[in-house]
């Protein structure tokens, strides 16, 4: 088991520094995280992670981006524009959640 | 045991070794089952980042022909994978029922049909390209295919443009 300390938070990670325990993530922390990856949180930022954060008790497993815009109605060229170059694992690694195992 | 680590653990994110890497994917079939791979493998390096391109030629323009891309089929004929007497495959209606199960199989996993997933691979960064060689066979134009479809180009010209990548021939 591994900790790290993100901006005063202490959190349980793995090996990359996934967030391992859904009840540790706060929205703060969620904005600490986002920061250390270079990603500054605007309202539509936190649309895509909500719906995240949302969906993983229900599911059991992160959302891929094909459910971040199927479902959750945000645009996939959206989601690149946010969250640029790998959108769905920044959009996990900022939500608190294992990457996503889903290939499509 | 824990441990604590002082500096902050953050996953990288950066392109790091892969600075600037590029994926060529060749699409030559027209089978259901052979359209799949291909985008699968687009789409996961479009969402690593990856500068992706993807040139349709022969059977593969079946993929980017406005007329056919909705409706490529699956037929057991000649496919030992399916572990049924080859002879089943040649019945009348089987290829449609194959196909039809296919179909089914691949929406339950929510994965989209052919067209809406060409859609995502645009949206999500990826160039299409169709062979000149294979538009001049089969006497189609820009017009006849896909939208999204950047140009039809000569295999030399695609070549050209995937300088440095790596490249799949599906």
């Amino acid at each position: 088991m591994v900790t790290t300390t993100i901006d005063t938070h202490q959190i349980h990670v793995d090996d990359e520094g996934f967030m391992t325990r859904y009840d540790e993530w706060t929205e703060d922390l969620g904005t600490a995280l986002a920061a250390q990856i270079g990603v500054e949180m605007s309202e539509e930022h936190w649309k895509a992670i909500r719906f995240l954060r949302d969906d993983f008790p229900e599911r059991g497993e992160t959302a891929t981006l094909r459910r971040v815009a199927t479902v959750g109605g945000i645009p996939t060229k959206q989601l690149f524009a946010l969250f640029p170059k790998k959108p769905a694992k920044k959009m996990a690694y900022i939500a608190g959640l294992p990457k996503p195992r889903g290939c499509v | 045991m824990t441990t604590t680590e002082t500096a902050p653990l953050v996953p990288s994110f950066d392109d790091g070794e892969g600075a600037g890497r590029k994926l060529a994917i060749i699409c030559s079939k027209g089978n259901l089952d052979m359209a799949y791979p291909g985008l699968i493998l687009a789409n996961a390096a479009l969402g690593e980042g990856v500068e992706t391109h993807l040139f349709f030629t022969f059977w593969g323009f079946d993929m980017i022909n406005k007329k056919t891309m909705g409706d490529l089929k699956f037929t057991m004929l000649g496919n030992t994978a399916t572990h049924l007497p080859q002879g089943l495959g040649g019945i009348p209606g089987m290829t449609a029922m194959a196909t039809h199960q296919m179909k089914k199989s691949i929406e339950e996993i929510g994965v989209p049909e052919v067209p809406e997933f060409l859609q995502q691979i645009v949206d999500s960064g990826g160039h299409l390209w169709a062979c000149r060689m294979s538009a001049d066979m089969q006497h189609l134009e820009a017009a006849d295919l896909y939208d999204e479809v950047e140009a039809i180009i000569s295999a030399s010209d695609f070549i050209e443009k995937t300088d440095g990548a790596q490249l799949l021939f599906i």
